[in-house]
């Protein structure tokens, strides 16, 4: 084979490697995208028969030493923590109770639908950080993501069921307002100027969810009597789930425990 | 077949290397982006945050420099291409030169796709993939315009089946195809699996092109030299592989790029693009040295006509 025909079929090899590998593609004309969709009627909750169910997301085994993060590739940000930072991957107290976990009910609610708040959800890029560190909303609701540093920081978020972006926030800017169109948990939030800079975003169609302070406690109210599963995520222990089924008025105690060595622990 | 001496330009072949050499730092400055996960740093493009001159913090470091050195290139290439076509004399050479500005430029486009379209779509593998077949075409640039591929040099005939060509071509092939799985690894597309079943291949096809080059040319030396080359270049980076995997399975829990990681991915990464390097340049020389079977042949008959 001649050197030359040897490089140009090199060119065309080339060009026809691209594998396809995205997000989920977003456009309003898409069947199946959520705008394009009839909007269902929302059924209110009876509040004389809704319960609840309560507890505490635990992590069931010793929780990872955390790793102190190194701040001195920006000087604002490292002045913003002069006695260091420690990561916030897994935070757990000593009783295991974990923290930044998003509680939901996975099954259970059936076709009802519900309204979106209008309230904004807000996260905020303070000390370099995203504060906090996981939210939660409704599909519909608005996210609200402002930068209260005095550095720069570009948002972006990695999402594979809605439409991914990635904004610049320089100090000052005004806040970066979008909503979400499908359900996701959870969707990372990255500034890749600043690596150590993770959030989470998880997006449900009812409200029944919360994320976890450092209590580890969650209370899902108002729920329907019924059984429902109701499941656990974790940004380093992935999912656990259990199925709950409560009566009217009544409040259900459970206990969703993460062992470590799940998924990426 | 001999071939007659034609005139060489020193100017023009040291700027080929020189070329190739600045190459090779753009080649580092993009594996320290991907390392330092710094891609998106910048979420604009061409300009960076509006202007040729961003505040050059945390990961806008990484993906900055790596743009104006790109830019570099960019320019040298041109003016490759553009004194090439003036000064030499070989018409597959000067459109070479001018396949190498295509490719700069297509690689500044797929640059900047990377950034507009989130690192979706494999633009990214296809960014790293053309990045390391520049290289090759460069340093091939260099390999051409050089004095001694342009003199008289004695052919050897190789009578062995298949022939030295056609083995140092599939070593090149399956070595590019190992740079695809590596940086389909690297950008999340693919498993590791792939590159590592590549790794057996790559050593596998590079001994059978060091063996028979050992078995039938050990007596010409710049293949000789050629051959030690490449196994050490291989043994290499099979060894910076290992170091390379087992760098990122010990900071998986790091909330951040490490600089161990960062340090022997991006080196693992360069010399998988100076192994492909290698063994294009190995190939070179073979087709330069070695005659082809049907030409050989020819020369043959001609010797038995003239003394019959």
């Amino acid at each position: 084979m001649k050197v030359r025909n040897a490089v140009g079929l090199a060119g065309l090899a080339v060009l026809t490697l691209s594998p396809v590998s995205c997000g989920k593609k977003e456009t309003a004309l898409d069947a199946d995208h959520p705008s394009s969709q009839p909007a269902l009627p929302v059924q209110p909750v009876d509040l004389a028969t809704a319960g609840s169910i309560i507890g505490t997301v635990k992590l069931d085994g010793l929780a990872p030493k955390r790793r102190k993060i190194d701040m001195t590739n920006d000087s604002a940000c490292a002045s913003a923590h002069p006695g260091g930072l420690l990561d916030e991957a897994v935070v757990a107290d000593a009783s295991g109770d974990l923290a930044n976990a998003v509680v939901y009910v996975k099954e259970g609610l059936g076709d009802r639908t519900f309204a979106a708040p209008s309230d904004p959800v807000t996260i905020d890029q303070k000390g370099c950080m995203y504060s906090p560190r996981v939210v939660a909303l409704m599909v519909g609701q608005p996210l609200r993501v402002m930068n209260s540093d005095q550095t720069l920081h570009n948002v972006h978020l990695v999402s594979q069921e809605n439409r991914g972006w990635n904004r610049s926030q320089r100090p000052g800017d005004l806040a970066i307002d979008t909503k979400f169109d499908r359900e996701e948990v959870a969707i990372p939030l990255r500034c890749n100027v600043h690596p150590w800079m993770v959030g989470y975003i998880a997006v449900f169609k009812h409200p029944y969810f919360q994320v976890t302070g450092p209590d580890g406690r969650f209370e899902l109210k108002d729920l329907p009597p019924g059984t429902y599963t109701v499941e656990a995520w974790h940004e380093t222990y992935g999912a656990v789930s259990q199925r709950v089924t409560i009566g009217p008025k009544e409040s259900k105690p459970i206990i969703l425990a993460f062992k470590p060595g799940a998924a990426g622990g | 077949m001999v071939q007659t001496t034609r005139a060489f330009h020193r100017a023009l072949h040291r700027y080929a290397v020189f070329t190739a050499c600045c190459t090779l730092v753009l080649l580092v400055a993009g594996a320290l982006v991907t390392s330092n996960d710094a891609a998106l740093s910048v979420p604009d493009w061409p300009l960076s945050y509006g202007s040729l001159t961003p505040p050059m913090i945390g990961g806008i470091v990484y993906e900055h420099s790596h743009r104006l050195i790109a830019a570099t290139v960019g320019l040298l290439t041109i003016i490759l291409a553009a004194w090439l076509w003036r000064s030499d004399d070989r018409r597959w050479v000067r459109w070479l030169g001018l396949g190498a500005l295509v490719a700069v430029v297509a690689q500044g486009i797929l640059g900047g796709l990377t950034v507009l379209l989130n690192l979706h779509y494999g633009i990214p593998v296809a960014h790293a993939c053309l990045g390391q077949l520049f290289f090759g075409t460069v340093i091939g640039l260099s390999v051409f315009t050089s004095r001694w591929w342009r003199s008289d040099l004695p052919e050897v005939e190789d009578r062995g089946s298949p022939s030295i060509h056609t083995v140092a071509s599939v070593n090149v092939g399956v070595i590019f195809l190992q740079v695809v799985f590596g940086a389909a690894f690297r950008h999340r597309d693919i498993s590791i699996l792939p590159h590592l079943i590549g790794a057996v291949a790559v050593l596998a096809t590079a001994t059978w092109t060091a063996v028979l080059l050992r078995r039938r040319f050990a007596s010409v030396g710049a293949l000789d030299t050629a051959r030690i080359l490449l196994h050490s270049v291989v043994g290499v980076q099979f060894l910076l592989g290992i170091g390379a995997w087992w760098s990122r399975l010990a900071t998986a829990r790091a909330p951040q790029p490490m600089p161990v990681m960062v340090a022997l991915t991006v080196t693992h990464t360069v010399a998988g693009a100076l192994t492909l390097a290698c063994a294009i340049v190995v190939a070179l020389l073979c087709y330069r040295l070695v005659a082809r079977g049907r030409e050989a042949a020819y020369e043959r008959r001609q010797e038995r006509a003239a003394l019959s």
